[in-house]
């Protein structure tokens, strides 16, 4: 240790604090972001600390200065709830998996084969996203649907094969949220994919690099960003999602958006609903974060 | 490097495959949009647009759509708004403190949408505020803003600053060169920004369900009808947004395309 009265001092001391506070306050980028600042707080803070202060409060309180208690936490664990939380990650977890086996090649077709296709083969794949979920999702229901659906129907008419229903199973909702997130997985790997310099890859080519060792050592590492991004955001949208299990899971899945709004609606149990909330938030918000110190953003928008 | 031959035809086949997918449930529901009988039955017997005729005659889907668009309208206007100077400050300026930003606003995108909804309703319900369609504008923002910010960002860092100041040298003042060169430079992106933000609220349910009230918009009101069982006025309404949703898209697009014709005519 260096003993502090012989460090030597600051020869000048400037500008003060509060100086470099107010140009800093004054700077263009500080002024640019702070009506969205401004806007986060009131908008996402806010109820995140009314949340987790309702997460403590008794059973069936409507009020903020009812208590503190954390038995709404023990009741996530005691009355099966966590059920629902396995049910949710597992499909969100299989979702993503599905999505980035399904998405890569496409994502890869997009940002290198296609050419002139991309931009036309791009919006016929955005366009679906723009429709409401819940419509598709019930566009699914009348396809599978037992009896006169039109995969039923259709196999009948066609070939004269009776099948049962396939709606009501886990494997349905599975299907019904790869469907409805694959875009969300696809488009962030389009963006990873594109950074990747085609140079590069001619010239592993030309060293010797066999097509799977090109895709290890030059495109997946390049793409990284991409990959994570896409797999974050279906991640976590999937672990929100409540039509996908309401309308084709015919509430034989339990999920935690189904739980939550239970709670917030049928049974006015406000303290356990926020609890439940809350540790959905602290799980997602602990990968999102782990994610995002990874990321540089300047470079994957900016291409810098 | 060209990649060989039959890999490109199975991506492409690959891609055409899971396009198919994409397009099957909103077939279906147009599909059976068209079917006469009372309830859906495929192969459809007799096809007749009856249910269109009710379904258009109704008050309800007049209010319902109105509603949509209102709050459609509002978040897509704001948005734009508070994205544009959100976008500035995260790709154009380097200001300390812009990292941490970046990632910040970033958050509600990675957030489970109903939790987020629910926990609007609480907030709201803690400052006073009544759930209606006004509060489900503001729900939507607080998902909408961060990616309508990425979105014109995007455009933001394909934009050289030197302009603006070439403008400042050659006597602009500050309005001017805003208006004169910064806007129209950027306005691409804050044109797709409010057309992203516009058909995403137009689809969204978790954030509406939580804070609308006793205002519904179409979505809503397909997935209270479909939790109680099939009537035909369900893929009606639905078909109806779908065409709503195709009609914006198309019109924006071709908004844009005359858009830059005529700049080029002009010459720049």
């Amino acid at each position: 240790m260096v003993d502090r009265a012989e460090a030597p001092a600051p020869l000048i001391r400037q500008p003060g604090i509060g100086a470099l506070l107010l140009s800093w306050l004054r700077s263009p980028g500080v002024l640019n972001a702070t009506p969205v600042l401004i806007f986060f707080l009131i908008g996402f803070v806010g109820p995140l600390v009314i949340v987790l202060a309702f997460s403590f409060t008794p059973e069936r309180t409507f009020d903020l200065g009812a208590g503190f208690t954390t038995e709404n936490y023990e009741h996530i664990f005691t009355e099966s709830y966590y059920i629902s939380f396995i049910w949710s990650f597992a499909l969100a977890g299989l979702t993503v998996l599905c999505n980035l086996m399904i998405g890569y090649p496409i994502a890869y077709g997009l940002s290198k084969l296609f050419g002139r296709w991309a931009a036309p083969v791009m919006l016929v794949l955005v366009i679906p996203l723009f429709v409401s979920e819940n419509v598709r999702l019930f566009g699914w229901y009348l396809f599978l649907i037992k009896g006169g659906g039109i995969l039923a129907g259709g196999l009948k008419t066609a070939f004269g094969i009776d099948t049962g229903t396939l709606l009501y199973e886990p494997g349905t909702i599975l299907m019904g949220m790869i469907y409805v997130y694959l875009p969300f997985t696809l488009f962030p790997i389009v963006l990873g994919l594109s950074m990747v310099p085609r140079d590069q890859v001619e010239a592993s080519r030309d060293l010797g690099a066999s097509r799977f060792q090109i895709f290890r050592e030059v495109e997946l590492p390049i793409a990284m960003p991409g990959i994570l991004i896409g797999a974050l955001l279906t991640f976590v949208l999937a672990v929100g999602a409540i039509s996908e299990a309401k309308l084709l899971g015919g509430q034989n899945t339990p999920v935690i958006a189904q739980d939550i709004q239970h709670e917030f609606t049928y049974a006015q149990n406000w303290p356990l609903g926020s609890a439940i909330s809350v540790l959905a938030i602290v799980v997602t918000g602990f990968l999102v974060v782990l994610v995002m110190r990874r990321l540089d953003l300047d470079r994957l928008l900016g291409r810098r | 490097m060209e990649s060989k031959r039959w890999v490109i035809w199975l991506i492409a086949v690959w891609t055409g495959v899971i396009a198919l997918f994409l397009y099957i449930p909103i077939f279906s529901v147009i599909t059976s949009s068209f079917g006469k009988s009372r309830y859906f039955r495929f192969p459809v017997k007799a096809w007749s647009d009856k249910w269109y005729d009710q379904t258009l005659g109704a008050n309800l889907t007049t209010d319902l759509h109105l509603t949509s668009f209102y709050v459609a309208g509002c978040v897509a206007l704001i948005a734009v708004v508070l994205g544009f100077f959100g976008a500035l400050a995260f790709a154009r300026y380097n200001w300390r403190g812009r990292q941490f930003y970046q990632r910040l606003i970033m958050l509600p995108i990675f957030f489970p949408q109903a939790v987020l909804g629910l926990a609007l309703l609480l907030w709201f319900t803690y400052v006073g505020v009544l759930p209606s369609w006004e509060a489900a504008v503001f729900a939507h923002l607080v998902w909408i803003v961060p990616i309508v910010t990425l979105v014109i960002s995007i455009q933001v860092y394909g934009f050289d600053a030197a302009q603006e100041e070439a403008a400042y040298d050659l006597g602009a003042s500050r309005w001017q060169a805003f208006r004169e060169v910064t806007l129209p430079a950027l306005a691409p992106g804050l044109f797709s920004g409010a057309l992203f933000a516009f058909l995403l609220s137009w689809g969204n349910f978790p954030l509406s369900t939580f804070t609308t009230g006793a205002d519904s918009t179409v979505t809503e009101w397909l997935y209270t009808k479909m939790g109680s069982g099939y009537t035909p006025m369900i893929p009606t309404m639905g078909a109806l947004s779908v065409f709503g949703a195709i009609v914006i898209l198309f019109g924006g697009y071709m908004f844009l395309i005359v858009q830059r014709r005529r700049r080029l005519e002009r010459g720049d």
